[in-house]
């Protein structure tokens, strides 16, 4: 079809693709800009980086302050180095629950996988906050696990979960499942069964048929999956807020004390950009095999 | 695949979603129990849900939480929806591929990173134009920003899945491209709209970090209030109200999901005589 000047399309393809410009994509550059600017008491909260001089020149004011901070204070790096540990691990954990569970719904009869389809989303429908609080209410020290399990006589002191690892792990895993499950579901339900019956008919162990078959087919699922998990997972603020303790400094929250409790917004924008340069090789492997995938 | 699972992946199964669900059901456990302790029940009791008419700050935020998802949800359809059509419709054009990056971008991009520069856009818009005002309208325009995602991912499969050959021969009938997509493509691809829209609702509804940066002082959502007073520890009627809303929206879901399969069925069934 040869594309010809059509002005429906335009108005088809204009309003979505301003609007995400102005307000998701120019936003970074304001980000940027502001993070090489200073902290100043005055609304709002920072100095001018362009300014124009009484008699009509541009200045720029340009200060690497905020990143040199960014790099000699301790405190960034050791909470950059922690996000990515507990997202990679967290990460480890969903797949390795995730990829049974979807596994299961595939090969579950058509009739019962809408239904454990909607088991599985429905939580993602429901209030995020409310279930990360909700999962207090299990792990806290005098919560339901540890009543459960001082009744039955399995300890004899109360589990302590609350504001450790242990419960961040808790809770990315409890809150991020969903996601894990279903790119790999959408995966291993194209897989064509007689794929695994020819490697059987050709001697292939079931073992041996999932490693050479099922596992390469799936990566793309997996892939996605657990990009889904990991880099929101990075940038997680309401768990480590909630039920980690003050030592589960995640990113996020760091982040978030900079801009709210010391109110320095030009340091807070220098600890997002230095925060997405982490994140731009995970979300470009998304990006790649999301589109790839669509195209498909 | 249609095989019978072996014992252990019906069990891992049954134990992720016995997960999922155990917190839930124990919230709804304790919005009942008439002791404001955790570790004591005091016996039923429903009080803390008749505490909740009472407490104005509750109810202010949860009007703001609705006025603001109602709002942004219908925008983030109708700009979704055109970026969906865009994408799938037309194969080649200027900014496809950035159009492409920025639809998929929000679905990972971290609500914190969003957030701050947003709330960075619109105060240095603010110097600029002396407009938008923090509040009402910010949150509004940063949850369409998110929102759009999640809609143009759902209605472009189903896009992508629809039968063109049906436009094709409504056009062929003398019908303009914009009433053959109208009346032919749009009821096809309509249940996709409803439930993004539903999903954008309740994300909109859910949103605590992206707002808490963009709504400056004066304004707080339902979710700003929840998290200031669980920080401050359990308070027996957010279990209260935690429950009423989980379950509003459960009923809302699975009533939608069952609508919408039940429209598929009937238009399999009608495109199945049809082929007849």
């Amino acid at each position: 079809m040869k594309s010809t000047w059509r002005p429906g399309r335009w108005l088809i393809i204009l309003p979505p693709l301003i609007f995400l410009t102005v307000f998701f994509l120019i936003p970074f550059a304001f980000a940027f800009k502001i993070s090489f600017a200073e902290a100043a008491p005055h609304v709002p909260p920072f100095t001018d980086v362009f300014s124009f001089t009484p008699d009509h020149h541009l200045r720029l004011a340009v200060s690497l302050g905020n990143y040199r901070y960014l790099i000699t204070d301790e405190v960034y790096g050791v909470a950059y180095l922690y996000s990515l540990r507990t997202a990679f691990f967290s990460t480890l954990i969903c797949l390795a629950l995730g990829y049974p569970m979807a596994y299961a719904i595939a090969r579950s009869p058509k009739s019962a996988q809408g239904l454990l389809l909607l088991v599985i989303m429905l939580p993602f429908w429901t209030s995020f906050l409310l279930r990360v609080y909700a999962l207090e209410g299990i792990i806290r020290d005098n919560g339901f696990l540890n009543t459960v399990l001082l009744h039955l006589g399995v300890i004899s002191h109360p589990l302590r979960i609350m504001r450790t690892s242990l419960a961040v792990y808790i809770g990315i895993v409890y809150s991020y499942l969903p996601f894990m499950v279903l790119p790999l579901f959408a995966t291993l339900e194209k897989l064509d069964p007689l794929l695994l019956e020819a490697a059987a008919d050709l001697g292939s162990t079931p073992r041996r048929a999932f490693v050479d078959i099922t596992l390469p087919l799936s990566l793309p699922g997996v892939i996605a999956g657990s990009m889904l998990v990991f880099i929101p997972a990075v940038g997680e603020f309401v768990i480590p807020s909630l039920l980690g303790g003050p030592n589960n400094l995640m990113i996020g929250r760091v982040l978030w004390d900079e801009f709210f409790g010391n109110h320095d917004w030009p340091v807070a924008s220098a600890v997002a950009i230095g925060f997405l340069l982490l994140l731009a090789g995970p979300i470009a492997i998304y990006q790649y095999y999301n589109v790839r995938q669509l195209e498909a | 695949m249609e095989r019978s699972s072996p014992a252990v992946l019906l069990s891992v199964l049954f134990f992720g979603i016995a997960m999922l669900y155990l917190p839930i059901l124990v919230l709804i456990g304790y919005s009942f129990n008439a002791s404001p302790l955790v570790n004591v029940w005091g016996g039923f009791s429903t009080a803390w849900y008749g505490q909740l008419l009472h407490n104005r700050q509750l109810l202010q935020a949860a009007l703001l939480s609705l006025e603001v998802a109602l709002t942004a949800s219908t925008g983030a359809v109708l700009l979704g929806t055109l970026a969906a059509i865009a994408l799938v419709r037309f194969a080649r054009f200027r900014g496809r591929l950035l159009l492409t990056g920025m639809v998929n971008a929000p679905l990972v991009m971290p609500e914190i990173i969003t957030g701050i520069t947003q709330l960075l856009l619109f105060v240095s818009m603010m110097q600029l134009f002396s407009w938008p005002h923090r509040g009402f309208t910010t949150i509004v325009l940063s949850h369409i920003t998110f929102c759009t995602a999640y809609v143009t991912i759902t209605v472009q499969s189903r896009l992508q899945g629809a039968d063109r050959s049906l436009e094709e021969a409504a056009m062929d009938l003398g019908a303009s491209p914009a009433r053959a997509f109208l009346e032919v493509t749009l009821p096809i691809i309509s249940p996709a709209i409803i439930s993004s829209w539903l999903l954008c609702f309740t994300l909109s509804l859910d949103d605590l970090v992206i707002s808490s940066f963009v709504a400056g002082p004066g304004a707080s959502t339902l979710p700003m209030v929840i998290y200031s007073k669980v920080k401050l520890g359990v308070s027996p009627d957010i279990n209260a109200l935690a429950s009423l809303i989980v379950c509003a929206v459960g009923v809302c879901i699975i009533a939608a999901g069952y609508l919408m399969a039940r429209a598929d069925r009937r238009r399999a069934q009608e495109t199945q005589l049809a082929g007849r």
